[in-house]
C-alpha cells in the first residue's frame, strides 16, 4: 500500500537522491532556502511588490487636462482625496463596518456558545459544518440570494404581507438613513446582506476561543456561587473577548473593502470600494483610487495593531 | 466526562435556531428558484415549477466558456498554491528561524485585507509593468491567496506528525528524498487533498481580485456578476446559482471529512 | 578484558547559543556493553544520544563509531539504530511495514523481508502481528515494534532513548528483565538513556552520570553507588548522607568531602559504647517515615545537620511500629570508618 511492495531497482548504488540528500544533510541553511525562497519570492515580489507601486501610484497625479497619468512625485492626488464628499464616502464605509461587526458579534456569540457548551459530540460537528459551508461556498451566489430574498416581489415582502405587517415595513423604509424606495435599495438591506456574508467569519473565532475556556473554570465559577448568568459576564465573556476580536477583524475589514455588495443592493450611494473601483475603471484616475484603498489600510494598520494589544491573534 | 450537561436556556436555543436559519434560508431560496416558472421577475412564491431552464442553460455557450476559463484558472492556481503552501508550511515547521511569524503574516495578508486592496494592487503593478491581461493575470492573483489555505493546512498537520518520523525514517536508512516519499507525503496526503479543494472552492468563487485581473475575460462568477447589474437571464442566472451552490458544496464537505477530527480547515479561512 | 571501543566521544561539545547542553565531554563504550547515560532532565544526556544518531551535530569534537569517525555522517549512514521515547512508528503503514521499512529502503527482497519481520516479531514476543496498525496496539506493544523495527537492521549499536518513560512501572519492570534478555541474545552494544536511577542500576553494565553537559563520572552500578566521586553522584544515585567542613574535621580529623549511604549508619541508645573503628554522632530523631521494607528516620545533630538513616524492618512488628514514638528521641549514629566515601572536592 505504502509503496513497501515495490522498492525501486537501481539501489544502493548512490543516486542522485543520496547525493542531493548528503549536500543538504549538513547545510541546514541552504534547505532553508530552498524551502522558503519559491514561496517567499513569489509573496514579496508578487505580493507585496504590487501593494508597493499601489503605494507610490497614489502619489502620482492626473493631468487635468490630458487626462494622462503624470509620473512624479507630488501630494496633489493626496490634496484631492481629503475633500468633503470623499470623507463622506469614508465615513459611510466606516460606519457600516462598524454596524455589520456589532451586529456579527451579537448574532454569532449565541450559536457559538451553544455550539462549544451544550452541543453533542455528533450535534457539534454538524453544527460546526453549518458555520463553515455558508464561509466557503460561493461569495457571489450568497449574494445573490439576497437579491431574490430583498426583491420587492420576493420571499421578505410576502412574508410580512402575509402577517399583515406591510404598513410596518413602510414605515420603516420612510425612515431617513436606513430606509430607501424598497427593501433591495435600502441601506437596511446592504446591512442585512453584509451581514449575512460575514457572519460565518465571526463565529469561528469565537467557538475557537469559547473552546479554550476549560469546563473546570465554569465549574470552579459556580462552585463558588456565581449564578449562570454571573459566570457568563464574569468568566466566559472575559475570555472569549480575544475571539470576537479576531472575528471583527475580518468582518471589518472585508466589509470596509468589499464593492460587489454596495453594487448590487443598496441605494448605490457610493463606499469605499465602489468609489475605488470607478475611478480606476471608468474615469481611468489611478492614482486617486490607489490613495483612497490607502485608507482602508491604514484603518486596518491601526485594528490589527490594537486587535494585537487585546491578545486576539492567540484566537486566529 | 460529560455527565451533567446543564440544559440550554430557551431563549438561548431559539437565538441559535434563529442564526442558523438566518444563514441556511438564502440557500433554499437559491434552490427552489431554479425551478420557477417565473421569468421576468423574483415572485415569490413561485407561479409554477419547472425544469426547463436546465434544458436552456445546457445550451449555452457563454456559460461553458465561463466555467471551462474557472475551472483551468481555479486548477493551475491550486497547483501553484499547493506547491508554494507546502513548501512555506515545511521551512516553518522544520526550522525556528528569525521572522516566523512574519512568513505566516505576508501569506494571510491577501485574505485577510480588504480585496479591493489586493485586486487593485495587482491591477496597477501589472498596468505599470505594461503586463497584458490573460489567463495567467488572473492565476498570479488567485494563486497569492489560495496560498494560505495550503499553508494553515499542511503545517496543522506537520505540527501533529512527530518530528521524531522523520529521524526514525533517516534512522532506518532513508535519506531526505525517500523519507519525504515514504513518511511525509503519505501522512501530509489528506491535508493537502483538504488544502487544495479547498484552495479550489476559494478560487473558483473569487470575484472581486478577478474583475481587476480579468481583462476582458469572465469566469463564472464574474458572468453571475454581470447579470447581477444588468439581469438578462434571469432563469439561467437561477440555474447557475443553484448548479454552483450544489457543485461547491462536495469538496467542502470533502475537505471537512478529510480533516474532521483536527479543526484544520477550522482555522483555513482566517 | 580488552574489547573492542563501539562509540567514543572525544571532547564533545554541543552548544546552543550560549547553552552548553553538552561540554567537552569524553567516553568510551565497549562492543556488547549494556551502557547507560543517566542524568536529569536538560543534562545532556539525549543530546549525546542524538549525536550518536546523527541527528544533531557537535559544535566541537569528534565521534567515532567501530574507529571510524562519525561526526558529521548523516543518520543514514550509521550503522546504528534509535528506540525512540514516542515509539516513532509510521502510522500509516502496519507493524509488519515498519518493521521492514529499513530492508525496504536497502532493497532486501520481499520474501527474506517477510522472513525477518516474522523472526523479529517473534523475538519481541508479538509473533503474528504484521498486519496491524500502530494505532491498534498497546503502548507495551508498541514499545516492541519500535525495538523490532530496530533491531531487524543488524546495527552494531542500539540507542534507546527513555523507552520505558511512556509506561506504567508494572510492565516498565518487566520491560527491563526483557530489554536486558533482548540485548543479551542479539549480543550488540545497547545504549540507554533514563533519568530513573533505579532502572539505571538495575539494567546497565556500566553507567555514565550526566550534570549540566558534562558527565560526572562513569563506572559500574556497584561502582557508582560504593564509590561514587562528586557530590553529584553521591546524591542522585540513591541517598547520600554528605559531610564536609568542620563537621568532617570533628569526625575524622580533616577538612575533606566524604559520603556515607543511609544504610550504613545504625541508630543506637546516648549512652551505647563506641565499637573501635566506628564513627559515632549523637542527635535527636526529627522524623521517621515507614516505608515497608524499611523505615527511613531523618536524626538532626547538635550542629543542626540531617541525616538520613534506613533501617530495615527485620524486628519490627506492627506493635512496634505504632507504640513506640521515636520522633523526638535521643540517639546515636554510629558507622565504621570504612563506610566513609571520599569526595572530590568542589567549590559549593
Amino acid at each position: 500500500m505504502s509503496g513497501l511492495t515495490q522498492a525501486p531497482p537501481g539501489s544502493g548504488s548512490n543516486s542522485w537522491s543520496r547525493r542531493v540528500s548528503d549536500l543538504l544533510y549538513n547545510r541546514p541553511l541552504l534547505l532553508l532556502a530552498l524551502l522558503l525562497g519559491p514561496p517567499l519570492l513569489w509573496m514579496v515580489v508578487i505580493y507585496i511588490g504590487s501593494l508597493f507601486a499601489l503605494l507610490i501610484q497614489s502619489f502620482f497625479h492626473l493631468d487635468g487636462f490630458t487626462g494622462q497619468v503624470v509620473r512624479e512625485f507630488s501630494l496633489a492626488t493626496y490634496r484631492d482625496l481629503f475633500t468633503v464628499a470623499h470623507m463622506r464616502i469614508l465615513g459611510r464605509t466606516a460606519g457600516m463596518a462598524a454596524a455589520v461587526t456589532m451586529a456579527a458579534a451579537v448574532l454569532a456569540f449565541p450559536l457559538a456558545f451553544f455550539i462549544t457548551r451544550y452541543a453533542s459530540y455528533r450535534l457539534k460537528a454538524i453544527l460546526y459544518l453549518a458555520v463553515l459551508l455558508p464561509l466557503w461556498s460561493s461569495y457571489i451566489i450568497r449574494v445573490y440570494s439576497w437579491k431574490l430574498i430583498l426583491s420587492k416581489e420576493g420571499i421578505i415582502s410576502w412574508v410580512i404581507g402575509k402577517l399583515g405587517l406591510t404598513a410596518v415595513l413602510n414605515w420603516i423604509l420612510d425612515l431617513p438613513v436606513i430606509g430607501g424606495p424598497s427593501l433591495s435599495v435600502s441601506s437596511l438591506g446592504l446591512f442585512l446582506v453584509f451581514l449575512y456574508i460575514w457572519l460565518p467569519y465571526m463565529v469561528l473565532p469565537i467557538i475557537s476561543a469559547l473552546e479554550r475556556v476549560p469546563r473546570s473554570l465554569i465549574e470552579a465559577s459556580g462552585d463558588l456561587g456565581a449564578r449562570m448568568g454571573q459566570t457568563f459576564r464574569h468568566v466566559i465573556l472575559p475570555l472569549a473577548f480575544p475571539g470576537v476580536v479576531a472575528g471583527s477583524i475580518f468582518t471589518f475589514s472585508l466589509t470596509l473593502g468589499d464593492y460587489i455588495i454596495p453594487s448590487v443592493i443598496g441605494d448605490s450611494s457610493p463606499f469605499i470600494g465602489l468609489a475605488v473601483y470607478s475611478y480606476q475603471g471608468t474615469s481611468g484616475n489611478i492614482p486617486l483610487a490607489a490613495a483612497f484603498t490607502v485608507m482602508p489600510m491604514a484603518i486596518m494598520g491601526v485594528y490589527l495593531l490594537a486587535a494585537r494589544k487585546l491578545g486576539a491573534f492567540d484566537a486566529l | 466526562m460529560r455527565s451533567k450537561v446543564s440544559q440550554p436556556s430557551w431563549y438561548l436555543t431559539a437565538a441559535t435556531i434563529g442564526v442558523l436559519l438566518f444563514l441556511h434560508i438564502p440557500f433554499a431560496i437559491v434552490m427552489l428558484y431554479a425551478f420557477t416558472t417565473d421569468e421576468a421577475a423574483f415572485t415569490f412564491p413561485p407561479p409554477g415549477l419547472t425544469t426547463r431552464w436546465f434544458q436552456i442553460a445546457w445550451n449555452r455557450s457563454d456559460l461553458w466558456t465561463a466555467l471551462g476559463l474557472s475551472v483551468r484558472v481555479a486548477s493551475t492556481a491550486t497547483a501553484v498554491a499547493l506547491v508554494l503552501g507546502t513548501l512555506a508550511a515545511a521551512a516553518v515547521y522544520r526550522s525556528r528561524f528569525f521572522g516566523r511569524e512574519m512568513i505566516s503574516f505576508l501569506l494571510v495578508l491577501p485574505i485577510a485585507l480588504p480585496g479591493i486592496v489586493t485586486g487593485i494592487a495587482l491591477r496597477s503593478a501589472l498596468g505599470l509593468m505594461e503586463f497584458g491581461f490573460s489567463f495567467w493575470t488572473i492565476v498570479i492573483g488567485h494563486a497569492t491567496f489560495c496560498v494560505v489555505v495550503v499553508y494553515n493546512n499542511v503545517l496543522a498537520r506537520f505540527r501533529r506528525t512527530g518530528r521524531s518520523m522523520i529521524e526514525a525514517s533517516m534512522d532506518l536508512g532513508a535519506d531526505g528524498l525517500q523519507t519525504f516519499r515514504y513518511v511525509v507525503l503519505p501522512n501530509i496526503a489528506t491535508a493537502l487533498l483538504a488544502g487544495g479543494m479547498l484552495a479550489f472552492a476559494l478560487s473558483f468563487d473569487e470575484v472581486i481580485v478577478t474583475t481587476f485581473t480579468a481583462g476582458q475575460q469572465s469566469t463564472l462568477p464574474i458572468w453571475i456578476f454581470s447579470q447581477l447589474t444588468r439581469p438578462r437571464d434571469r432563469p439561467v442566472t437561477n440555474v447557475v446559482a443553484f448548479l454552483v451552490v450544489t457543485i461547491t458544496a462536495i469538496p467542502i464537505l470533502y475537505a471537512h471529512y478529510l480533516t474532521q477530527d483536527s479543526g484544520e480547515i477550522g482555522s483555513a479561512g482566517e | 578484558m580488552m574489547s573492542q571501543i563501539a562509540i567514543e566521544f572525544r571532547e564533545v561539545s554541543r552548544h546552543f547559543g550560549p547553552v552548553k547542553a553538552v561540554d567537552r565531554v569524553s567516553l568510551a563504550i565497549h562492543d556488547g556493553e549494556f551502557f547507560t547515560l543517566l542524568g536529569p532532565s536538560g543534562s545532556g544526556k539525549t543530546t549525546c544520544l542524538r549525536m550518536i544518531a546523527g541527528f544533531e551535530q557537535p559544535t566541537a569534537g569528534e565521534i567515532f563509531l567501530f574507529g571510524q569517525e562519525v561526526t558529521y555522517l548523516p543518520p543514514y549512514q550509521r550503522d546504528v539504530n534509535t528506540v525512540f521515547q514516542d515509539y516513532a512508528l509510521f502510522p500509516h503503514m502496519t507493524v509488519g511495514e515498519n518493521i521492514a521499512y529499513g530492508l525496504m529502503i536497502k532493497h532486501v527482497p520481499r520474501a527474506e523481508r517477510e522472513r525477518r519481520v516474522a523472526e523479529m516479531l517473534d523475538l519481541v514476543r508479538l509473533p503474528g502481528l504484521e498486519k496491524r496498525k500502530p494505532s491498534q496496539l498497546s503502548g507495551g506493544q508498541r514499545q516492541r515494534v519500535a525495538l523490532a523495527r530496530a533491531l531487524v537492521n543488524q546495527p552494531r549499536v542500539l540507542l534507546l532513548d527513555e523507552p520505558l518513560g511512556a509506561l506504567d512501572l508494572k510492565l516498565r519492570q518487566e520491560m527491563q528483565i526483557e530489554l536486558k534478555a533482548i540485548q543479551h541474545e542479539v549480543g550488540i552494544t545497547f545504549i540507554f538513556v533514563t533519568h530513573d536511577q533505579e532502572e539505571a542500576l538495575t539494567m546497565s553494565d556500566r553507567i555514565a552520570i550526566f550534570n549540566q553537559g558534562n558527565v560526572e563520572q562513569i563506572g559500574s552500578p556497584a561502582e557508582l553507588y560504593e564509590r561514587p566521586q562528586t557530590h553529584f553522584v553521591a546524591s542522585f544515585v540513591g541517598t547520600s548522607n554528605i559531610i564536609g567542613g568542620e563537621l568532617a574535621r570533628q569526625l575524622v580529623g580533616e577538612v575533606r568531602p566524604f559520603s556515607v549511604r543511609p544504610e550504613k549508619i545504625r541508630m543506637v541508645e546516648r549512652d551505647a559504647p563506641v565499637p573501635a573503628g566506628m564513627i559515632a554522632l549523637d542527635g535527636q530523631v526529627h522524623d521517621v517515615v515507614y516505608l515497608g521494607m524499611h523505615t527511613r528516620f531523618t536524626v538532626q545533630t547538635a550542629g543542626r545537620e540531617s541525616f538520613t538513616v534506613v533501617e530495615q524492618n527485620l524486628d519490627r512488628t506492627l506493635a512496634d511500629i505504632h507504640g513506640q514514638e521515636m520522633r523526638g528521641r535521643p540517639v546515636r549514629l554510629i558507622w565504621p570508618e570504612g563506610a566513609n566515601n571520599w569526595l572530590r572536592e568542589e567549590g559549593r
